[in-house]
């Protein structure tokens, strides 16, 4: 029993490329500025065809999230955390949150993006909470 | 106005269950056959005379052509014939495309008949396929979401914008329970408490075990016809006066809202085409695979405010002898729950009620009622709105 792993096509290829150099790549429209995720053919907001590949901060809030007690499989062995994450450029994706307390864990809380080997092609983007200055969790 | 065209035009006229819960030795097929006999039966007209015939596909006997294959097996030759899938929005989604056809003369008689065998019928394979093909597959499901995991987000999101608690969404396992305590065909009848909800193990955090679902085996079917030709059969007819449908995503992380739904504008549309709104409902069927997806429905199809659900729900107005006795068969966490038919029970159980043959769990000179079901991840939502009367 294997993790899922993505499969990039031809438009997402740029995409996991990035993930295995330690950028989060979205695309950004060219006509209405807006980023988007995930990536498509056309800006899902004005549908124009010019996208361009920009490298997100890394920054966001995690919007929702749950602490899987039971795992999909034996690759996902529980607790684990599957979060949506609002990231700083707009677009929402969903991730993990990894290395916390889930009881440090709330809507809303800020997180910063890291990456986790999967395999030799697949970089996953999962995130940390920020911790402030004085070592706690923000 | 298009859409008011069939509003109390056509009626339900047959329904039927099997068994549900384990059921051995019979394939979703013969459990889809077995529901769609019985609802013609209900209904005192023979198989010959189905000239439509709508099903979806069982997960445990998947077919290219699901309904062409049932037509075969009883050798009933309909002019209009589908299989459809929306997940468990299919079932409703459905009956306002088969009213259209009957309004506009591609068929008069149409059975909707569907049937799974979760429970008892699926190899390990099959449920793990089941467990993970809902999720974008290059983008969600590799985080490795279950199901309960995708509505947690959602019960997240809510707690965390209105402040609901993990006992708010507990009574609606226990609100559905109470009611299929009164039902002897539902799977589970002992009832609960809100503290048997929150002791159950935890599944996805704030799921409990008991916040979601069953899986069941079971088949469902009813006979939809014109209101004219309804007059003249074995039972009294249940009328369609409304039906609305919204989609706003498939992938729970590209909804706009976690909280807000598109069983909004599925109300709003269905309320619209009948003339009635939510005060105007003396109960209300409402997809119920986990305990929030009630919580948002509530609050979407206008039967208390945005953020007011768990204080509603723990009013007790969703208990038998309610304000709004709510999936007053038990429901898909009670009841049964055989996957995209699910839904199908809910609708039967609401044709019961409105001829006042509901028995021990009849809702008081019920006369309307709303009934919703929703596919995917709260996507797809469908509402139709049934009565007693043709309007």
């Amino acid at each position: 029993m294997s993790k899922i792993l993505p499969r990039p096509t031809p438009l997402s290829q740029p995409y996991w490329d990035g993930c295995r150099e330690g950028i989060l790549r979205l695309q950004q429209c060219l006509d209405c500025t807006r980023c988007q995720f995930y990536p498509r053919a056309v800006c899902s907001h004005c549908h124009s065809a010019r996208l361009e590949w920009r490298a997100a901060c890394g920054r966001g809030v995690l919007a929702s999230y749950t602490v899987v007690e039971r795992g999909i499989s034996a690759a996902y062995p529980a607790p684990y955390v599957v979060a949506l994450i609002d990231l700083a450029e707009g677009p929402r994706m969903m991730s993990s949150v990894i290395g916390a307390d889930p009881a440090d864990l709330r809507v809303g809380a800020p997180v910063e993006l890291g990456f986790a080997e999967w395999s030799d092609e697949i970089q996953m983007p999962v995130f940390h909470l920020i911790e402030d200055a004085r070592g706690e969790l923000s | 106005m298009g859409a008011h065209s069939f509003s109390g035009k056509v009626a339900i006229v047959g329904a039927f269950d099997t068994p549900v819960g384990t059921i051995v030795g019979k394939t979703p097929m013969e459990l889809c056959v077995e529901a769609g006999l019985g609802a013609l039966a209900d209904a005192g007209l023979r198989a010959g005379q189905v000239d439509g015939l709508v099903t979806c596909n069982a997960m445990a006997q998947p077919l290219l052509y699901h309904a062409e294959a049932m037509a075969e097996y009883l050798q009933i030759f309909p002019r209009y014939c589908m299989a459809v899938g929306a997940g468990g929005g299919t079932t409703f989604s459905i009956i306002h495309h088969a009213a259209s056809a009957i309004i506009t003369g591609m068929a008069d008689i149409v059975l909707v008949s569907m049937a799974d065998s979760l429970r008892s019928g699926l190899s390990r394979d099959q449920a793990l396929l089941v467990q993970s093909s809902t999720g974008h597959p290059e983008f969600e499901q590799p985080f490795g979401p279950t199901v309960p995991a995708y509505y947690a987000l959602i019960a997240r999101a809510h707690m965390a914008q209105y402040g609901t608690t993990a006992e708010q969404l507990a009574q609606v396992a226990v609100s559905g329970r109470a009611h299929a305590a009164r039902n002897p065909a539902a799977q589970m009848r002992d009832p609960i408490t809100v503290a048997d909800v929150l002791a159950s193990r935890m599944i996805a955090d704030p799921l409990h075990l008991l916040d979601c679902s069953l899986v069941s085996d079971g088949g469902s079917a009813i006979v939809l016809t014109s209101a004219e030709v309804a007059r003249d059969l074995a039972q009294p007819p249940v009328y369609l006066l409304g039906a609305g449908e919204g989609h706003r995503h498939e992938h729970i992380s590209q909804a706009h809202s976690l909280t807000t739904s598109a069983a909004r504008e599925a109300g709003e549309r269905a309320y619209g085409m009948a003339g009635l709104g939510p005060q105007d409902m003396d109960f209300a069927q409402l997809y119920d695979c986990f305990t929030p997806t009630v919580l948002v429905e509530l609050e979407d199809l206008g039967f208390c405010a945005k953020g007011e659900g768990g204080a509603f729900l723990e009013s007790g107005a969703t208990l038998p002898g309610g304000a709004l006795p709510v999936n007053t068969h038990g429901g898909l966490l009670s009841h049964c729950h055989p996957g995209n038919p699910g839904s199908m029970f809910a609708l039967t159980e609401t044709v019961w009620q409105l001829r006042h043959a509901a028995g021990a769990r009849q809702v008081r000179d019920a006369s309307l009622a709303l009934v919703h079901a929703q596919g995917g991840i709260m996507s797809s939502h469908t509402a139709l709105i049934l009565g007693r009367e043709a309007g």
